[in-house]
């Protein structure tokens, strides 16, 4: 009250009074704040930096580089801004489910120009900050309204953030036999053993195509029977799909399970992915969908999306879905995407073969076809742990202890020394 | 079959992207916005700040840029220098290395990642059930991001007296008194959202000293700086005090309005701590959130702040455009005002330029806001609040007008 009153009253920017009769408190609010674990990935990527080795391959990364191992930016993308650029556009505010040229297109993407589902308006489709932001506002929702059952079923394995995003959602985690360690591919009938189990009303994901970390897809016969048993035990099928396009050069072909299981009358979550088919990684460009029983029921989803996302950030940012929907709206520059997205997956398929071709050139009588037949940007190489720590301690090629390598990080110019190396470990 | 989610209720719309929404459908060509808060020029036109279009040059040029990931916390050069922005250039809290950030969509996002670490980590593991404050009124989404973030308790404090329109001064700081030990209280750096009301730099200090001895937790919303005087440092004196008092605290930056960068979602979570160690091990659990819900922040938006934040000339020049925009708030208030005295409408309203920044909390009731949105076509909140950038000197005669009507004729 005596400050009040007092004459000396601070009137100047700038200049404070001198820290009062309080002494600096020694304690902090923070002080039973554990340190994190460092996330694994990243890890990979620090440890790689360090390494002074000239010959050195980080094959961590799940981003895509050109043959110098550089990162890319297509050539429609640089169109697409420069277009932009020349409308002069504002910067208002886009609404909370986003820009709506960039929805549609994105909608189309995924189920297909003339899908009966975007004709009836019974699909709603919200951008989202690329695909962690839709699993997320996805988990949320089912977390909020799917109350009938709260777990989510994962393929054994799969991304490292699943689990971590359902889980803080609020949902519960269970798993699903996947992948076959002993063949390096699919194990069909473990995973159709599994799903046989879930109870009715459970989330199962899929990963629509190029699964992570494995790479490795199940075939269009053993999709229509996941297909068929997912829909008599009654689940709720959440698609995941991040490498539209990316998997086999050709964006059709790589949404035929999406495609295919909505046909069946599923009626499925989805998120999309921007950040590799596009190049985008950066500008965080995704989209959530919400496949409903008709137009009304999708308001009535819509309505309630937004009222997820308004807490968490209002609205998402314009930059990267603006050139996206230039890109899908604009014929030719639709078309030179989907060469460059060809040639991104052409690329890593030719580094697939030469990488098992130099493995067979050192002498290796291992069995790496399975090197070849998985999809995508990652490859689950069989690499034991300690084979791995040997490889990467001994020739400076870093990647993940599970065996996962990114493609996108081989070229012409490292794939003969990477087989070196890995010959030399699994010898 | 059934549907799954065949009982999701229609949710009732946002009410803010509401009256935007009503205002475009409106024939009326007389009509006029003053809901949603984004700054118009004289013409009623978004404004691109000429220092954003020339960096957005710069960054097209430039080829060595790419798309890739940003690192989980954000553009590095992004986070120190925004934290600059609202700490000062030589403060001694970043000398000390106690200082860090996270970049965030918005003033949104940082608000959010900074409740949700609130939740996990703040007055025991997990406590959902602490409080949090928030001003009555406040930004309608304060209450949700808090919620949403898992907080069972968001109470409001005493702020705006409707009769004297000012600020309650005794009440706020009796609700400061009562408040639960370690109670989060959310504190708006300046311009108020939405009664324009602050406190003064006295008022600040007695809120300080109590909030000090009450142990309670210190969140700044600063999503104006520079909007309401014009001035950067003005506009960051309460932040800045509050740190020379010690306290380790939030403050969450948009930079929506003073970059005119609305929709890129450029924001900043500033997070002052005792000490680097405490800030390491901060920092550290606040990449785990961002992982789980964005993984990391979009590029574009943070970068064109960057480079500008850290260009001398760039900088200077955004310091004008941010004048420009604050000058122009506070014509428009001294004309609104001089306008309704002309105009003999009854009450006082010097509150009109007392008040701060982009918005007015008018006085007006509910019944007098109807009328003039179904009989004027001049759109505000419910509350009162009128956004002074929707004004312009064209329209300026026919809001003083209706105002003037809607006073005199409604009760």
């Amino acid at each position: 009250m005596a400050l009040l009153k007092s004459s000396k009253i601070i009137s100047t920017v700038g200049v404070y009074p001198p820290l009062g009769a309080f002494s600096i408190r020694a304690s902090s609010w923070w002080s039973e704040v554990q340190m994190g674990p460092p996330d694994p990935i990243l890890g990979v990527s620090e440890a790689y930096k360090r390494d002074t080795n000239p010959k050195k391959i980080n094959l961590g990364v799940g981003a895509y580089r050109d043959d110098q191992g550089k990162p890319f930016v297509l050539s429609c993308v640089r169109k697409a801004e420069a277009q932009i650029a020349a409308k002069k556009l504002d910067k208002e505010y886009l609404a909370i489910g986003g820009l709506g040229d960039f929805n549609k297109a994105c909608a189309k993407l995924a189920l297909g120009d003339d899908n009966e589902v975007i004709k009836s308006g019974r699909n709603i489709t919200v951008q989202t900050i690329s695909g962690t932001g839709s699993l997320r506002i996805g988990a949320n929702f089912l977390s909020r309204f799917h109350t009938e059952a709260r777990e989510v079923y994962l393929p054994t394995p799969s991304w490292g953030n699943h689990t971590p995003i359902f889980r803080d959602a609020g949902m519960q985690l269970k798993a699903y036999t996947y992948y076959d360690p002993k063949t390096c591919g699919f194990d069909f009938q473990g995973a159709l053993n599994d799903i046989s189990k879930i109870p009715a009303k459970s989330v199962i994901m899929l990963h629509a195509c190029a699964h992570n970390p494995t790479g490795v897809d199940p075939r269009p016969e053993q999709w229509k029977e996941i297909a068929e048993l997912v829909k008599k035990r009654n689940l709720l099928v959440f698609f995941d799909m991040a490498y539209q396009g990316f998997a086999s050069g050709d964006i059709d072909r790589d949404a035929w399970a999406v495609r295919y299981f909505i046909e069946q009358g599923h009626n499925i979550l989805l998120s999309q992915s921007f950040a590799k088919n596009m190049g985008l990684y950066g500008e965080r460009v995704g989209g959530f969908t919400v496949v409903c029983k008709d137009a009304e029921e999708a308001k009535r989803v819509e309505s309630q999306l937004k009222i997820l996302i308004r807490p968490i950030y209002s609205n998402p940012p314009m930059n990267g879905a603006r050139i996206a929907a230039t890109i899908l709206n604009t014929p030719d520059l639709y078309k030179e995407w989907l060469g460059e997205v060809h040639g991104m997956a052409n690329r890593i398929i030719t580094m697939r073969e030469l990488l098992v071709a130099n493995l067979k050139k050192e002498g290796s009588t291992k069995n790496w076809q399975h090197v070849i037949d998985q999809i995508g940007m990652f490859c689950f190489t069989g690499l034991k742990p300690e084979q791995v720590e040997r490889l990467t301690k001994e020739f400076s090629v870093y990647m993940t202890k599970d065996g996962r390598i990114s493609m996108a990080g081989v070229t012409s110019g490292n794939v003969g020394y990477l087989a070196q190396g890995i010959h030399s470990v699994t010898k | 079959i059934m549907s799954l989610f065949g009982e999701v209720p229609q949710a009732t719309p946002v009410a803010v992207f509401k009256v935007t929404n009503d205002f475009k459908e409106d024939p009326n060509p007389k009509k006029v916005n003053l809901g949603v808060g984004a700054y118009r020029t004289d013409e009623g036109q978004p404004w691109v700040l000429p220092v954003v279009k020339k960096v957005e040059k710069i960054i097209v040029a430039d080829d060595s840029l790419n798309h890739e990931y940003l690192p989980i916390l954000g553009l590095p050069e992004f986070r120190s220098s925004a934290s600059k922005i609202a700490l000062g250039e030589d403060s001694p809290a970043i000398q000390e290395n106690r200082v860090g950030a996270v970049q965030c969509l918005g003033g949104t996002g940082a608000l959010k990642i900074g409740a949700e670490f609130l939740r996990r980590w703040y007055n025991g593991n997990n406590n959902t059930r602490t409080p949090v404050y928030v001003s009555a009124p406040t930004w309608e989404n304060h209450n949700a991001v808090f919620v949403n973030a898992g907080f069972e308790d968001v109470r409001p404090y005493k702020y705006w007296d409707a009769e004297k329109r000012g600020l309650d001064l005794s009440g706020f700081l009796g609700d400061l008194e009562s408040a639960p030990k370690h109670s989060i209280f959310v504190l708006h750096a300046c311009a108020h959202n939405p009664t324009g009301t602050d406190p003064t730099h006295v008022e600040w200090m007695q809120v300080a000293e109590v909030m000090k001895r009450r142990k309670l937790f210190v969140f700044f919303d600063s999503a104006y700086q520079g909007f309401a005087s014009g001035c950067l440092d003005k506009d960051a004196w309460a932040v800045r005090y509050f740190i020379t008092q010690g306290f380790e605290m939030f403050c969450a930056q948009s930079f929506s309005k003073n970059f005119g960068l609305y929709n890129e979602r450029v924001g900043n979570l500033t997070i002052v701590a005792r000490d680097p160690d405490n800030l390491k091990r901060v920092l550290s659990q606040m990449e785990k959130i961002v992982r789980v819900t964005w993984s990391n922040p979009p590029s574009q938006g943070a970068r064109l702040v960057a480079v500008t934040l850290n260009n001398p000339e760039l900088f200077s020049e955004w310091k004008d455009n941010v004048k420009t925009m604050a000058d122009r708030v506070l014509s428009m208030r001294a004309s609104l005002r001089a306008k309704l005295e002309a105009l003999e409408t009854p009450g006082t309203w010097d509150h009109i330029t007392q008040q701060i920044g982009m918005f007015s909390f008018t006085g007006l009731n509910p019944n007098q806001v109807e009328y003039l949105i179904k009989e004027k076509s001049i759109y505000l909140m419910a509350s009162g609040r009128i956004n002074m950038c929707g004004l312009t000197t064209k329209n300026i005669d026919y809001v003083a007008e209706s105002i003037h009507e809607s006073v005199v004729n409604v009760q």
